[in-house]
């Protein structure tokens, strides 16, 4: 016989039947019965934060990081609006979550109660479905289809809206979670069309100069493996996205690093002057083409994504592939095998000595306006961020999570910190949320306890949510933050310095600044400040040393606040139109 | 391009909402909509009419399908089709007026549904251009026939013969 629990009983319940490990919350009134659930419980671990916004965050970054859904619990009113900026972060991203978020009873919604708002209302345009609770009995039922939703598809955000009356202790039901789900109105795209592959192929098998344009569907979709051995067996250069970063290995002499706004000269070059674009799990956002009427002018474009609405959005395609990247990209790997043992030697060597050509041209980008990687410190200069970044991929081994805040900073650590393996970079790409670098870098934490953990994040950033350094010491969370602190809201200001005559402002505030050492060792954490370049590796190795491996170090980096990143797409060009340094910036 | 959008949607509350925040939140126009329930009560069925080039009414289609309530969408413009619209206009009717407005509204083959001595109100069903003539016509008589209230239902679309949106 099925147990009988009351709905706030069953919420809880239905959660540990989906797995869940964790919930980052914090309680109110409308969501006491279901605190109290978890209270009498062991399974799940809540993790209380300090402010709404960060538990969404810490989801988020656990998701990103693990794959599995994040969850959250807020209460009604404030705590529900105060998780909507995280949601909306999650939604742009494509990033799988569920939210719970108490509501006043029943009978009270629509009169203006304490802490009511209409969170169905206010969450709508940023989630990929909501539901309302309209009675106990329905819990387990919608908490199945709330986890379906949000991890199948394009994955999303799924608000659950639940009524103080529905979680009662005093009514029960009798429990049982679903097996399975069936949404009539709800089937995602998961195989691809056969056909669709084999023109892909036969393009790819005569292409002079192809490039992999690969976005965060391909990290989604766990498809590296048939990824890596599609571009290799190719020998085609890799572009990646901000959130494609990692799908293919950094560090690999194939890789071109980020495209886009800020990406490498030659991922943008070679964006322009290729034959074949395969743009895999990517959505043409507006940061990567610059003007859509300019890009890439002779490319067949291939465009694989799992969302119908994405393909033919921005930029028309020649050959759609609408399916779970997973599934599209093993069967163009089979496709091309197969295909590529039947074609004969002489054609095979003819595109081979094609694409040597086209890596001719490659490498003499990269070597005339690629990045320096090999930047070294100057004695009595500042601190290049750069050469931060370039610190802290060595002393890390190249091998931490890293998570960013949004602005220079996280352009920077694009740029200059290579990921070899997907999952590791997590930042806002999408929305653009400063503020998430340190809750998305706890969830991450969380989710992996073994593993190194760094937030790369700026003094403007980072104080949007400074507050969970408490929630920090609460859980023992080892984070290491490296702060790139430039005095300044430092892109606001480079778009000032470029296009606003050096006109500054409101993005800067040297005079009011925290001394972050104290800040953070009054949170009981350990503080390291550094300014000059050459005691740079030394303060970046003492934070990750043995005797801080569990510790929360904060590094100060103070960093040369006139810096700009470059290269810097010229607004309305096409994607070979970019500033390179301040010389051509000053000329232009 | 104008366009008809049928829509097949879960009969849940809060459903509409998506459909008309999505318009919204995405810039797309609405010209005009009706909704009610099915014969099947679990569906409700929609009728939109929008206007944009062929690319635009396949994002807006796209992007409705993506609503996880949205069971399927049909663009009724694509095929055959029958599209009504109902109009309720009330009109000043006096004098040489009423004679003239009744011819008119027997022309269009409209009814007129409630009479006082001063105000004859007229009801009309048909594509929704047709509507827009006859109010033209009331509007450019000449007559002293000044038009009071106009009401319009939105239109209603179906497919022709085996053109069938159902699940």
């Amino acid at each position: 016989m099925a147990e009988m629990l009351s709905g706030g009983d069953m919420l809880i319940r239905a959660l540990q039947d989906e797995g869940v490990e964790y919930i980052f919350g914090y309680p109110g009134g409308s969501a006491l019965h279901i605190y109290d659930a978890i209270f009498r419980q062991q399974k799940i671990e809540h993790i209380l934060v300090r402010h709404e916004q960060a538990a969404t965050h810490m989801a988020d970054g656990y998701a990103r990081s693990t794959g599995a859904p994040g969850v959250v619990l807020v209460t009604s009113g404030p705590g529900a609006t105060n998780a909507i900026t995280g949601i909306a972060t999650a939604y742009m991203d494509s990033i799988p979550m569920v939210v719970i978020s108490g509501q006043v009873p029943s009978d009270l919604i629509g009169t203006d109660a304490f802490q009511e708002t209409d969170m169905v209302g206010i969450s709508r345009p940023v989630v990929k479905h909501s539901f309302m609770v309209r009675d106990a009995a329905e819990i387990p039922g919608v908490v199945k289809k709330a986890f379906h939703i949000a991890t199948t598809g394009r994955p999303g955000p799924v608000v659950i809206d639940v009524p103080k009356d529905t979680t009662d202790p005093s009514a029960t039901y009798a429990y049982e979670y679903p097996e399975n789900v069936n949404l009539r109105s709800y089937k995602p795209a998961f195989a691809g069309d056969m056909d669709q592959v084999n023109r892909v192929i036969a393009e790819l098998l005569v292409a002079k100069r192809p490039v992999f344009y690969v976005g965060g569907g391909v990290i989604q979709a766990d498809a590296e493996t048939s990824l890596r051995a599609l571009v290799r067996a190719v020998n085609a250069p890799v572009a990646s996205t901000l959130m494609g970063l990692g799908a293919y290995p950094g560090s690999d002499s194939q890789s071109l690093g980020m495209l886009g706004m800020h990406g490498t000269y030659e991922a943008n070059m070679a964006m322009h002057e290729a034959d074949l674009i395969l743009a895999l799990g990517a959505r043409f956002d507006d940061r990567v083409t610059n003007n859509p009427d300019k890009f890439s002018p002779r490319a067949t474009i291939v465009h694989l994504d799992v969302d119908p609405a994405s393909v033919d959005k921005i930029i028309r395609s020649d050959i759609a592939l609408v399916g779970d990247a997973g599934w599209v990209l093993n069967a163009l790997w089979d496709a091309y095998q197969a295909r590529d043992a039947e074609r004969d030697a002489a054609a095979r060597e003819a595109q081979q000595q094609d694409i040597a050509k086209w890596w001719q041209q490659l490498e003499q980008w990269r070597s005339a306006h690629g990045l320096n990687h090999n930047l070294q410190p100057h004695e009595g200069q500042s601190i290049l961020p750069q050469l931060a970044i370039q610190s802290l991929y060595r002393v890390t081994k190249g091998d931490a999570f890293v998570t960013s805040d949004v602005g220079q900073h996280q352009m920077f650590a694009a740029q200059y910190y290579h990921f070899d393996e997907p999952r590791r970079w997590i930042n806002s790409g999408g929305l653009g949320t400063m503020g998430f670098g340190l809750p998305s870098a706890m969830g991450v934490q969380m989710g992996n306890p073994e593993s190194v953990v760094a937030c790369v994040t700026g003094e403007g950033s980072f104080m949007m949510n400074m507050q969970e350094l408490s929630t920090c010491l609460q859980y023992g969370l080892p984070i290491k933050i490296i702060n790139l602190n430039n005095q300044a809201l430092g892109m606001v200001k480079q778009w000032q310095d470029m296009q606003y005559g050096g006109r500054h402002s409101q993005s800067t505030y040297s005079d009011s600044l925290p001394d972050f050492k104290t800040l953070v060792e009054a949170f009981g954490h350990v503080g390291i400040r550094v300014s000059d370049p050459l005691e740079l590796d030394a303060a970046m190795t003492t934070a990750f040393a043995e005797e801080n491996k569990n510790r929360l170090v904060f590094v100060d980096v103070w960093v040369d606040p006139n810096e700009h990143v470059y290269p810097m797409a010229i607004k309305g060009g096409a994607m070979n139109d970019m500033i390179l340094s301040r010389p051509q910036e000053a000329a232009s | 391009m104008r366009s008809i959008l049928a829509v097949l949607l879960e009969n849940e509350p809060g459903a509409l909402s998506r459909v008309v925040g999505l318009f919204a939140q995405r810039n797309y126009n609405i010209e005009s909509l009706t909704v009610a329930p099915t014969e099947d009560t679990t569906l409700s069925r929609l009728t939109l009419t929008t206007s944009g080039d062929q690319e635009k009414i396949t994002q807006i289609m796209k992007q409705l399908d993506k609503l996880v309530e949205v069971v399927q969408v049909v663009d009724l413009c694509k095929a055959e089709h029958v599209e009504r619209e109902l109009l309720l206009i009330k009109v000043r009717a006096e004098g040489a007026a009423r004679a003239e407005i009744k011819r008119s509204a027997d022309v269009f083959r409209g009814q007129i549904v409630d009479v006082t001595a001063q105000t004859y109100t007229i009801q009309l069903v048909g594509p929704s251009a047709k509507l827009d003539a006859f109010v033209r016509a009331i509007d450019d008589s000449g007559v002293n026939a000044t038009i009071l209230e106009v009401v319009r239902s939105g239109v209603s679309g179906v497919g022709r013969g085996n053109h069938i949106l159902a699940l």
